[in-house]
């Protein structure tokens, strides 16, 4: 507060800005946040989770399912542009017009192993895969949906060219379902069986490529009401679906075999998509930054609504610049003088101190119009520079005469950017949408996530539009008494497993793994068939297979029903289970070894109980020579100490305590 | 009134919905044994059964309701919906060709009605402007719709109205004229008009889409730009059909109206020439010319159409152990010619021989054709051959068995009179019989074999 006022004015400092209005914002790391911070932006959060199914076939043609090439293995190359079609009222919607705007030259790689004509939409759909609608449904009748009575196969455009025939055969199977979290029920609006996409390869320039060994495997997308009002929560549901489709067994495990669509709206913001996400630890770290950079759109909106007058009139102003008479030397510049790419400054009245105000953590409001050039006008990053740069690029003089050059004010902000001609009025066009958006608050959209946490624009969203029925396909009717068998050989609700371990006294560090990796009815069997005791099988499955999985590889495919075999060995040998811990490192890296070597393998040898206990008093005996403490229990564990390695496996070690100091 | 309200519904499901008083495009909600549902009513496909109601619910998605399962419905509001194509007006420009579209009722551009999913044809210039804006800076543009029928409807009565249709049209100075037309017989068409309209000073060009333009992957844009690019700006002066050349959204090709045919059931390149090279390929910006003969565009306005055709005309593919007795009820029934889609060179079984001399005798004209498709009728090889040429049936070349079919039909539409008929079948009026086969002009490569692979990774086909 006793701060000098120094009255002269104080040089603009970009990154005082990004600080000042990352405070303005409020902020906080995930790790500070607290419940009432969301409930200060209004977070609020939904889900869409996908789900591929484990089926031997794809959804609509007879390829292989699950069998996947590297990028370069491939037999044929086709190529198709994506035309966006009309809409009901006769308009292209958003995206449409955005992805025409790309005039994107999309190329499909096809692997005749992986792909026939129907994936690459030169051949109609074949009937629906059986086994894959069986294996929805039972997932459908999981999450307590209402079953439809005839499935309706429906055309969903996507015009990013993911799906070669510009849309993807999808159906719904239920409607209105539930699912219970610690502590509230969260409400699930629908659940569909759907074609997966093709995997991007790369996206340069105005060439897109994609594979299409997954396109058009069976996968399901369950998605939530928005309900989840913290990152936790939104983690929370997104755990509880993940373990629910895993607990049937019919579903695939693996990198990209679960994705989930996150939706993250702030209290005056809008529904964004963070779309693909995998890994679901990510989920709390990506809403949370969501959330706020929503919440700073709504603060950069009320500023320029403050100072610009009338924000319908507003636009930019640019002209294009002559390398040799500035000094750029930055080398995507001068890279982009080889191929003859024309540069352009763009004034954006009344934005100074928008372009570095904060968005996301390191991030700032110019990301989003450079991110967008990338998208939208296909210019590759880095493609401008600007006068609010944390880091600048090129040095300052070159903005004070492009102000010049532009008449600009005191209170603007300018950009340079460099393209192939062809782009130019698209790139401007862009520039110019992505700041009049800014008046508007926060753009309908889906973005893409990076590990950090933090996202970048992907596509416009999708208008409701796109959803039309498929000519191609009959109704499906959905009968009384299949759906009736069906629901009889469900596996038990997720809910009731969680409840279950927590009865058996398994520690809750343990769930997650169970859960992640379905292997609550192997310890279920384990302990219903062979009388373990619940709490050593949950503690030696959550803890101890899962450090192994971790730390060590197998010679061959480990199948977690080896463990099964692995008690039921131990039980029928009558050997003490505490020798599961020794075999399992082994079982798990030579999965066909059979159990005797292995205990031949870590040097086992059954002895009799009433041997090993006869050493103990030659033990205290010796102990008592080398003595080095006082305390019995010293002793005691010395002693256990020098029997171990015999006892393990055959003398439990509770017994074996016991008897050292009964001897 | 009561009819259109319960659009498709019939039987049970029609008396559930008087039952409960709920409309098609009423917003409905439903109770039944499988918990609740909201949405709007569609109509029902006439094909569909009896026992479902369908909905589109808030998502967008459309589901079926089984009706036995219903235990209550309320109609808590009403919206029908009513679609049109925008119509802009097409632009007329000058200095572009100006070209006439003619409507066969085959849908090359069209858009959909979101809700029930049907196709709404987008065929006056205007129409075509909304859905394919492109076109405009190719040509001016007019249309007319002939009739509609879907492409296997098609027949010797459209083919004649056709043929006088673009003989009015290049009498008053058309510059290039294009045939929207559904694409399975698009080969018979691109035959019938070669014979009917002859000698015309302008391109003649039948285009039709294997994908429907609702789809944005379609073929439908891209075809009708390369049609009318053809049509306006080609020095070609054929019947020719412009279709796809790879799958790929690339390039196309036209192709003879007597030597295309539709190849695949499903693929988009499915046009191919037979026995030749196309005529040219043809990209948004020229035209390519593979063939060096063939007949150009004038400035005259003189074109020769005759609009003739017998239906008296059949086709009998041959297989082995075929009766007489099919070839007898066809001459019972009165057909006066019949094209024989032979095997190997032109082949049928013995047995077939005294129906073959009996309809000789009663003056059916008969022809051979492959159903190898590819090669020459060469009947003078075996003895098989000279005996059924010493039965009366007369070798076609290497005419394509529906191409002889359509000029057999079209002949016999002139006259009776066998020599007369066998002079007009045997003159080729556009290559539908050629003195020689070229080396490229049978290329059906063996997909597996290392130096195909090799060429199909390297090109986009
Ligand atoms: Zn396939």
């Amino acid at each position: 507060m006793k701060k000098n006022k120094s009255p002269e004015i104080t040089k603009f400092s970009p990154k005082k800005n990004y600080e000042l209005t990352q405070k303005e914002v409020g902020y906080i790391p995930r790790k500070k946040a607290k419940k009432a911070d969301y409930e200060r932006i209004g977070f609020m959060s939904g889900l869409e989770v996908h789900q591929q199914l484990k089926t031997k076939e794809k959804l609509f043609c007879h390829c292989p399912a699950g069998v996947f090439h590297s990028h370069d293995d491939f037999n044929a190359e086709i190529i198709r542009h994506m035309r966006p079609t009309l809409s009901e009222l006769g308009e292209y919607d958003g995206t449409a017009l955005m992805e025409y705007k790309t005039r994107k030259e999309i190329i499909y790689r096809i692997n005749n192993q992986t792909a026939c004509t129907y994936e690459i939409d030169d051949t109609p759909p074949f009937k629906i895969n059986q086994e894959a609608l069986e294996y929805a449904l039972e997932i459908s009748l999981l999450s307590k949906f209402n079953i439809v009575g005839e499935v309706h196969i429906t055309r969903k455009q996507y015009l990013d060219g993911s799906i070669p025939a510009g849309f993807q055969r999808t159906a719904i199977l239920g409607v209105e379902g539930e699912i219970p979290l610690k502590n509230k029920k969260v409400r699930l609006i629908q659940l569909s069986i759907e074609e997966d996409s093709s995997r991007e390869i790369s996206d340069i320039g105005h060439t897109r490529v994609y594979k299409t060994d997954r396109l058009g495997m069976p996968l399901i997308e369950t998605v939530t009401y928005p309900e989840m009002y913290t990152p936790d929560e939104l983690k929370e549901a997104a755990e509880y679906i993940r373990f629910l489709n895993r607990s049937t067994g019919r579903v695939r495990v693996g990198s990209g075999a679960g994705r989930e669509d996150v939706n993250v709206s702030c209290k005056g913001g809008t529904r964004v998509e963070i779309k693909g996400v995998s890994y679901n630890k990510l989920i709390p770290e990506l809403s949370h930054i969501e959330g706020f950079r929503q919440w700073a759109l709504l603060n950069i909106k009320r500023k320029l609504n403050d100072n610009v007058k009338d924000p319908t009139i507003w636009k930019i102003q640019h002209k294009e610049i002559d390398y040799r008479d500035f000094d750029l030397k930055y080398e995507p510049i001068t890279n982009g003088l080889i191929d003859k790419y024309r540069i352009l400054a763009v004034n954006l009245p009344d934005f100074k101190g928008i372009l570095s105000h904060f968005t996301q953590p390191g991030k700032i409001f110019a990301n989003e119009i450079s991110d967008r050039l990338k998208v939208i006008a296909c210019i590759e990053k880095p493609n401008m520079v600007h006068s609010e740069e944390l880091e600048p690029k090129i040095i300052e003089e070159n903005f004070t005469k492009i102000k010049e050059l532009l008449n600009a004010k005191e209170n603007d902000a300018q950009i340079i950017f460099w393209a192939p001609e062809a782009d130019i009025p698209t790139a401007l066009e862009t520039i110019e949408e992505r700041c009049k958006m800014a008046f508007e608050g926060v753009p309908q959209e889906t973005r893409k996530s990076f590990l950090d946490g933090t996202t970048i624009f992907e596509r416009v969203l999708p208008g409701a539009d796109r959803m039309y029925p498929d000519t191609d396909s009959a109704p499906i009717p959905l009968e009384n008494n299949y759906i009736d068998e069906l629901s009889k050989s469900l596996p038990s609700e997720v809910i009731d497993r969680y409840n279950q371990l927590n009865k058996w006294g398994i520690p809750e560090d343990t769930y997650t793994y169970i859960f992640r990796n379905n292997l609550f009815p192997l310890i279920e069997k384990i302990i219903k068939t062979l009388k373990i005791n619940p709490k050593f099988i949950g503690t030696f499955i959550g803890h101890k297979l899962k450090f192994i999985e971790g730390h060590y590889t197998s010679a061959d495919k480990f199948e977690y029903s080896k463990i099964y075999d692995l008690f039921k060995y131990l039980t029928d040998s009558k050997l003490d289970i505490q020798l599961s811990k020794k075999i399992l490192p082994v079982v798990f890296q030579y999965p066909k070894m059979d159990f005797d070597s292995i205990l031949t393998s870590i040097n086992f040898k059954s002895v009799p109980k009433e041997e090993i206990l006869s050493k103990i008093p030659f033990l205290k005996q010796k102990y008592s020579e080398i003595k080095t403490s006082k305390d019995d229990k010293v002793a005691k564990n010395w002693i256990m100490g020098e029997l171990q390695k015999t006892a393990i496996g055959n003398i439990p070690p509770d017994q074996l305590a016991q008897a050292i100091v009964q001897n | 009134m009561s009819e259109d309200i319960f659009q498709g519904y019939k039987n049970k499901a029609l008396e559930v919905l008087k039952k409960y008083n709920v409309r098609v495009w009423g917003q409905a909600s439903i109770e039944t044994t499988r918990g609740n549902f909201e949405g709007t009513v569609l109509p029902r496909s006439e094909n569909d059964d009896d026992i479902h109601i369908v909905l589109k619910i808030i998502t967008g998605y459309n589901i079926g309701i089984d009706i036995g399962t219903i235990t209550n419905m309320k109609e808590t509001g009403y919206k029908k919906a009513n679609y049109k194509i925008p119509e802009k007006e097409f632009p007329t420009t000058p200095g572009l060709p100006s070209v006439k579209l003619f409507g066969t009722g085959g849908t090359i551009a069209s858009r959909l009605d979101y809700r029930t999913g049907a196709v709404i044809p987008a065929f006056s210039p205007g129409e075509l402007y909304g859905a394919v804006p492109e076109l405009a800076d190719i040509c001016n543009l007019t249309t007319e719709k002939v009739f509609a029928v879907f492409s296997e409807n098609m027949g010797p009565k459209q083919y004649i109205s056709l043929a006088k249709a673009i003989g009015e049209e290049i009498k008053n100075g058309i510059d290039g004229i294009v045939i929207g037309h559904g694409t399975d017989t698009l080969h018979h068409t691109g035959a019938a008009l070669t014979f009917m309209v002859q000698n015309s000073p302008v391109p003649i060009v039948l285009v039709g889409s294997q994908r429907s333009s609702d789809r944005p992957s379609s073929d439908a844009a891209l075809n009708l730009m390369h049609a009318m690019k053809t049509a306006g700006h080609s020095d070609i002066a054929e019947v020719m059909v412009c279709m796809f050349g790879p799958t790929s959204d690339d390039y196309g090709l036209l192709h003879k109206g007597t030597r295309v045919r539709k190849m695949h059931s499903s693929y988009r390149s499915t046009f191919r020439t037979i026995g030749d090279t196309p005529l040219a390929t043809v990209n948004r910006d020229k035209i390519t010319p593979i063939k060096k003969d063939y007949k150009q565009r004038r400035n005259d306005r003189n074109v020769d159409i005759l609009p003739y055709f017998s239906d008296k005309v059949t086709m009998l593919y041959y297989y082995p152990g075929m009766k007489p007795d099919t070839i007898d009820a066809l001459v019972d029934n009165g057909y006066k010619g019949i094209v024989f889609v032979g095997t190997g060179l032109g082949h049928v079984n013995k047995e077939l021989y005294p129906a073959i001399e009996r309809a000789t005798k009663k003056g059916v004209v008969m022809y051979m054709t492959l159903q190898t498709l590819w090669g020459y009728v060469h009947m003078f090889v075996y003895d098989t051959g000279r005996d059924m040429m010493a039965r009366g049936i007369i070798p076609a070349g290497n005419m394509l068995p529906e191409v002889a079919f359509i000029k057999l039909g079209w002949a016999m539409g002139q006259t009776e009179d066998p020599e007369e008929i066998k002079k007009i079948m045997l003159t080729p009026i556009n290559d539908e019989i050629t003195k020689r086969e070229p080396y490229n002009g049978y290329l059906v490569y063996q997909g597996g074999v290392p130096e195909v692979e090799d060429f199909i990774k390297k090109f986009r086909k």
